[in-house]
């Protein structure tokens, strides 16, 4: 997030070429979970398509009230002891006029709040993917509403909010690799190791059911990122918004070859699913460094990413906890990867002057690095490891083991994701369906 | 009257079609079918992790044939379904008790 721009003598007037940009990125970063749906739904089995869908899809619409109610005024609002933010004309957005200007901006409050919020609604969603086929839809929308206030809300303010620990001590978060990312896997593997593996992991094929909508999945991200980064400066005036949007485009690129060179080595072959989660740790790694290192500079982050998330994908097997989608072995990994790169990396000719090691800095830049991500990663991971066996011990977090075998669409959704029976494939099952609805009708005309 | 079943490679389909076409057979049923024989499945290959896909896509051919015909008939379905290569299937035929027509109630040979 950029540094306020403060002129004494000339405050900051309304953009309406920034704002049209913002409102343009915000756009772009709400279609980011739609195509995180499709990303992890193509990747479950057929029988818990809907499920992996409607985890991400509720988000947004769960997410978005709290934001309006109290999330924004927790995260954005005046600090609180560096820990949390509160402004109570932020509470409900009552008291935000419409042309007021977020602070040091030149942009509306509104936008800032609307453009915060689409990040807000994908993070807890990105966790989804480490808990398919196994968790109720409920206890899934509970811990929505628990974990965006418990530990997005506030992590969001120690890493952006004006006054946030982070923030003051100097830690590099572009876009996100903190707050959304690590703070993402970290929950992720919180939650897996409370709740458990799904029946049948490591002895039951589980392959994705759909890589194309996998791969449709990826490219929506791919799109959505270029609003998630290059919106993050709030504006266009200093040239950073741009040369975040190419290093996004450049990491991505490099993070997709080399995730594909390494498993074409390592396992014979160049998989579509491994071009997906090459670019998805690309896009993962660039979120945080983007603004700080140059073009060249991101190629190495994301080959780096590319190939170190490809070998930490393998590691749930080795020790036995199920990951389902990989979750923490791509937004984890990509995220503390992006993140202490920065101490490596950064050129002094981005986003600041802050220069890594390798451009004669030292590494007094990794260390703060380092604090901003295991800090979250501790806080997150904690967090909602209690979160969840909370509700487990309360509600329950898993559908029964019969649920879950003859598939959760059916027990937590009451649908089927394909109706394969109308091309002739299922004769029987289209009759059946036909003779349901002669009944209903029949009950209508009685 | 026998029933010839043959349980080999989807995209033989048209080539068994034909050949049974020009030898006068009327009718066939073909459903998609799934299993392995001696060279059991392939190995898939997902973010590093190997699945052992045992069951290979087949499709399974079924015709009826008087007597007489069964032999010949079988050869020609072996012959248009072989590739050569492993993989390629089985063929077999068993003795039908009773065919029926259904439209006209035609029964044994003038069924088929």
């Amino acid at each position: 997030m950029a540094p306020a721009i403060m002129l004494a003598a000339d405050a900051p007037r309304l953009s309406s070429a920034n704002t049209g940009f913002m409102l343009i990125c915000s756009a772009l970063v709400m279609l980011m979970t739609p195509g995180l749906a499709f990303f992890y739904g193509g990747m479950v089995r057929v029988k818990s398509t809907l499920n992996m869908l409607m985890m991400s899809f509720i988000s947004l619409g769960i997410v978005t009230i709290l934001w309006v109610l109290y999330g924004f005024s927790m995260a954005f609002g005046s600090d609180k002891g560096s820990i949390i933010g509160w402004t109570s004309d932020y509470v409900g957005f009552s008291g935000i006029g419409k042309t007021e200007l977020w602070p040091g901006y030149t942009i509306p409050v509104f936008v800032f709040a609307v453009f915060q919020l689409m990040f807000a609604i994908i993070t807890p969603a990105l966790i989804s993917g480490a808990l398919a086929d196994r968790v109720k839809f409920s206890a899934w929308s509970l811990f929505l509403v628990l974990w965006v206030t418990i530990v997005y809300f506030p992590v969001a303010h120690w890493v952006w909010g004006a006054g946030g620990w982070a923030f003051k001590l100097g830690v590099i978060d572009f876009a996100g690799g903190t707050a959304v990312h690590i703070n993402a896997g970290a929950a992720a593997l919180g939650v897996i190791l409370v709740i458990g593996r799904r029946v049948g992991f490591k002895k039951d094929p589980m392959r994705p059911h759909s890589l194309p909508l996998v791969m449709l999945g990826a490219g929506l991200l791919w799109f959505g990122w270029f609003g998630f980064n290059a919106g993050s400066w709030l504006g266009n005036d200093d040239g950073v918004g741009p040369l975040m949007f190419v290093n996004t485009q450049v990491a991505t690129g490099a993070a997709m070859l080399a995730w594909l060179a390494y498993e074409k080595i390592r396992h014979g072959a160049f998989t579509t699913l491994g071009a997906a989660s090459g670019a998805v740790a690309g896009l993962v790694a660039i979120t945080p460094s983007g603004g700080a290192v140059s073009p060249l500079g991101a190629i190495a982050v994301g080959a780096i990413a590319g190939v170190l998330c490809a070998m930490a994908v393998g590691l749930k097997y080795r020790f036995g906890f199920d990951d389902s989608l990989d979750v923490v072995g791509v937004h984890m990994v990509g995220g503390v990867l992006g993140s202490l790169l920065i101490g490596f990396f950064a050129s002094g000719k981005g986003q600041s002057d802050v220069k890594g090691l390798f451009y004669g800095g030292g590494l007094d830049q990794f260390w703060k690095q380092c604090a901003g991500v295991f800090a979250v990663l501790a806080y997150s991971l904690v967090v909602s490891a209690v979160l969840a066996f909370l509700l487990d011990r309360t509600i329950g977090m898993r559908v029964t083991e019969d649920e879950e075998i003859s598939g959760i669409d059916q027990a937590e959704h009451a649908e089927t994701a394909y109706d394969f029976s109308g091309a002739g494939g299922g004769v029987i099952g289209s009759l059946a369906a036909s003779a349901l609805a002669a009944t209903q009708s029949k009950k209508v005309d009685a | 009257m026998k029933l010839i079943t043959a349980v080999v490679k989807p995209h033989r389909l048209d080539e068994i079609k034909e050949a049974l076409q020009a030898f006068g057979v009327h009718g066939l049923t073909v459903t998609e079918a799934s299993g392995y024989g001696r060279q059991r499945g392939h190995t898939e290959v997902y973010r590093g992790a190997e699945y052992t896909v045992d069951l290979v896509p087949k499709i399974r051919i079924e015709v009826l044939a008087e007597d007489d015909d069964a032999e010949q008939l079988i050869e020609v379905i072996v012959k248009a379904a072989r590739t050569g290569k492993i993989g390629d299937g089985k063929v077999w035929s068993l003795p039908v008790g009773t065919a029926v027509r259904v439209r006209t109630g035609e029964r044994g040979p003038d069924a088929l």
